[in-house]
């Protein structure tokens, strides 16, 4: 099967890793120059710099053989676009990456129909998954930021790791933590997180699911 | 969509006709490019977003217009207008030949202004035919 992947970012690189340990014949087309040449190398020479919005791109990339042309960049609007012309060159499969949820619709009204879309994968695994009653809303602060606790279980992901090793969503910060003996302290450098612990964070209302994701974990096997 | 020195133009032109003209642009700054005359609106926001398209009335809009500087942001829109909202009548600003050429295959009215300016400096050009 000859797969092309248009986007050599992140999910480009990765996903032309694993068809390459496969028996697949793969071709990354990355726009930027410096990136092309990066992943080049990693990807055994199977990435071409160019624009895959370009026609006579993907004709050059032998589009007319492909099998499945999998539209991978951060722009919708791009991925739309190389959908549209790897069909009206007769692709038999499309498939796009849609960074705007909202926009599968535009991809489904086009024929478009295999869509991926990390945010709502992600947000379907916290609606159902994750427990609720594990974060605690502590107040309300100003300009839409909130106070929660959040009681460390022995299956955190953040436990044994220091606060500085914790992904938090934007404007999301660890305030205090109090161990299991009661005993409050800073968060610092040397802070090991400690199933038990209580920690006080400040979040926005819109981060919370992704914060529970972080701190709690659940979304099971999830990678992007 | 797109206040640029074609979009401007448009839209004054069919105010002056008196036509009901709705102009989007992403920078607000765009907008002094339009006529002191015009009477119509002018929105800021993206018009690749389906919620500021119907804010800005694609649901009554008879004809659609794409000019900004993207050809993919240019037809990502015009689709959103075209199928999302049942616009008729939608005009695909195309800088690439090529992908004007499969836009217009898609259902959109589309136009080069590439391959329209070469035709026209050719044109100016005595004896630029077959040698």
């Amino acid at each position: 099967m000859y797969v092309i992947i248009a986007g050599g970012g992140k999910v480009g690189y990765y996903l032309g890793r694993e068809l390459l340990s496969g028996d697949h014949e793969m071709l990354v087309i990355e726009r930027s120059a410096s990136r092309a040449a990066e992943i080049n190398d990693l990807l055994e020479g199977t990435v071409q710099q160019g624009d895959a919005c370009e026609a006579s791109v993907l004709d050059g990339a032998g589009i007319a053989r492909a099998d499945l042309v999998a539209a991978v960049t951060g722009d919708d609007e791009d991925n739309l676009v190389v959908c549209e012309i790897a069909r009206y060159r007769g692709v038999p499969r499309v498939l796009a990456r849609v960074n705007n949820p909202t926009n599968a619709l535009l991809f489904e009204k086009r024929g478009i129909e295999t869509t991926v879309s990390a945010t709502e994968a992600i947000l379907s695994q916290i609606e159902q998954e994750l427990p609720v009653t594990s974060m605690v809303p502590v107040m309300q602060l100003h300009q839409g930021l909130e106070l929660v606790e959040v009681r460390l279980s022995e299956t955190s992901p953040v436990v044994g790791r220091t606060p500085r090793e914790v992904l938090l969503p934007p404007e999301s910060l660890i305030a205090l933590i109090v161990d299991s003996g009661g005993v409050p302290r800073v968060p610092g450098a040397d802070t090991t997180l400690t199933a038990g612990d209580a920690l006080v964070v400040v979040t926005r209302a819109e981060s919370k699911g992704m914060l529970q994701e972080a701190l709690i974990g659940g979304a099971h096997g999830f990678d992007t | 969509m797109g206040c640029g020195r074609t979009g401007a133009a448009i839209a004054g032109s069919l105010d002056r006709d008196g036509h009901q003209v709705t102009v989007l642009d992403l920078d607000a700054g765009q907008f002094r490019r339009l006529p002191d005359s015009f009477g119509g609106r002018m929105a800021v926001g993206n018009g690749m977003d389906a919620e500021v398209l119907e804010r800005a009335g694609a649901r009554e809009a008879a004809a659609f217009v794409a000019v900004t500087q993207g050809d993919n942001r240019n037809y990502f829109a015009s689709q959103l207008a075209r199928e999302i909202f049942g616009v008729k009548n939608v005009v695909c600003r195309t800088k690439d030949p090529e992908r004007g050429e499969i836009f217009g295959h898609l259902g959109l009215q589309t136009y080069s202004p590439t391959s329209a300016g070469a035709e026209a400096i050719l044109a100016m050009l005595p004896g630029s035919g077959p040698a």
